[in-house]
């Protein structure tokens, strides 16, 4: 028992301290390819190549000076944060990433909890964090704040249809909601061939989930400043930033796992480092469409998503059921 | 049972911690100096000085979104459970989801037809 829950802080610990790593080195890569993409460097001075740029930047914003603005909800302005991050980090709890590994003499699966409808944690915790988005734009007391809040709000919820039914096609295809035995059941087919048209719903709804460009109205600088995170100072600011570079793994580690056959690949590399190229092949694209594609028009937005990605998706599912039911052995 | 669940309460218990802990560090360190004036205390607007105070109003489209959301996830979760007993279920399945499918079928065309997808109207 002890030995357990000695394992199991373990790789708490471990997950926690990754996506921290991850998101830090993300940011810099993030701002590395944007200048390439624009034909100059990029940050390059904290270190070689810039290496350090992303403690630099952590040392800064923890020595920023915390402002709390006059008149705002004190409570709900404090908790708002911390509910973006909490739901950022609680939402990877689930995902497999990687083949079980021997630990003192047991076989421990890398992936913090198995349950059997890990499918459905994943997106009921995941959707969680928009309250930190919401509660965050409104305590403020800032126009821009409130109307990035909701704004991000209404994207998130309309989007999350389209994403909840694009990937029914894979849980017919599994016959499962476990994760585990999504991933097992992509031994010799990956899910992204047969289910290309949900692959493409449930990317373009992730884009639209983490709030990222094309899709990123909710803090459109052009508009609202920085929306629903505009009043928020050193720390707390970094920990909404934090909250959408931390789903922005998510997603992808969950793309990866549905779709690319999850942490499987030939012998060659250890089962995790393929799970970790997978889903760094994601963030490259998210960083690729952000430096090419311009923003979405709001009514095109919500359009978009409840006009032409929720009946693709739901025909997506009635297509796999009815092969399921009629040609599937 | 319950203890597929425990290291999810470890997990949830440390990243609170953390949570906890960065916001911590940023109050004890980022502590102001000085007494802050009025101005600085005021929300951001751009350098105009806010003239009205923010109450909870806000535009109704955001809460027909929110009601359409309702409707359809309701229905998208009841998927799960019947697409992963599809391969039992079989033609039964098939056609008993048909038939879902039909009546909100016919709710997602009148929405359509009655403008609720249109966000400029």
């Amino acid at each position: 028992m002890a030995l357990t829950v000695g394992i199991d802080i373990g790789k708490a610990l471990l997950v926690i301290i990754f996506l921290q790593a991850a998101f830090g080195y993300l940011t810099l890569i993030e701002r590395k390819l944007l200048g390439r993409f624009q034909l100059r460097p990029g940050p390059n001075r904290a270190g070689p190549f810039g290496l350090l740029q992303p403690l630099a930047d952590g040392v800064k914003l923890l020595f920023k000076e915390e402002i709390i603005p006059a008149g705002v909800d004190r409570f709900v302005f404090l908790i708002a944060p911390m509910l973006s991050l909490l739901g950022a980090l609680m939402a990877f709890a689930v995902i497999p990433f990687g083949s079980p590994v021997h630990i003192f003499g047991r076989l421990v699966p890398l992936q913090i909890a198995g349950p059997s409808l890990s499918l459905l944690y994943v997106f009921a915790v995941a959707s969680l964090g928009v309250y930190g988005i919401v509660l965050g734009g409104w305590s403020s007391q800032n126009k821009y704040g409130l109307l990035g809040g909701l704004r991000s709000s209404a994207q998130i919820i309309s989007y999350e249809l389209a994403m909840g039914l694009s990937v029914i096609g894979v849980l017919l295809a599994a016959g499962s909601a476990d994760l585990n035995q999504i991933v097992s059941a992509q031994t010799r087919e990956w899910f992204v061939f047969p289910q290309i048209v949900g692959f493409i719903v449930y990317f373009i709804c992730a884009i639209a989930e983490t709030n990222r460009a094309p899709f990123d109205l909710p803090e459109a600088e052009q508009e609202l400043v920085a929306g629903y995170h505009t009043e928020y100072t050193g720390m707390k600011f970094a920990m909404f930033f934090m909250a959408e570079y931390i789903n922005m793994i998510t997603v992808s580690a969950l793309a990866t796992t549905l779709f690319l056959g999850g942490w499987h690949g030939p012998a060659i590399l250890p089962s995790y480092l393929w799970f970790l190229i997978k889903v760094a092949i994601f963030l490259f694209v998210f960083v690729w469409l952000r430096a090419t594609l311009p923003r979405l028009r709001y009514d095109r937005l919500m359009a978009f998503g409840w006009k032409v990605l929720l009946p693709v998706a739901l025909l997506n599912a009635i297509g796999t059921a009815a092969w399921v039911a009629l040609v599937h052995p | 049972m319950l203890t597929l669940y425990l290291p999810i309460v470890i997990y949830f218990t440390i990243s609170l911690l953390v949570c906890f802990g960065i916001m911590g560090a940023s109050r004890v360190i980022g502590r102001p100096k000085r007494q802050q004036s009025v101005a600085k205390l005021q929300p951001y607007e751009s350098g105009i000085v806010p003239e009205v105070q923010l109450g909870p109003k806000f535009s109704i489209k955001f809460y027909l979104v929110a009601m359409l959301f309702l409707i359809f996830d309701v229905e998208a979760v009841s998927f799960y459970p019947w697409a992963v007993l599809m391969r039992q279920l079989r033609l039964y399945g098939l056609a008993e989801m048909g038939l879902f499918i039909l009546v909100l079928g016919i709710g997602y065309a009148y929405v359509w037809k009655r403008g609720g997808f249109q966000w400029d109207r």
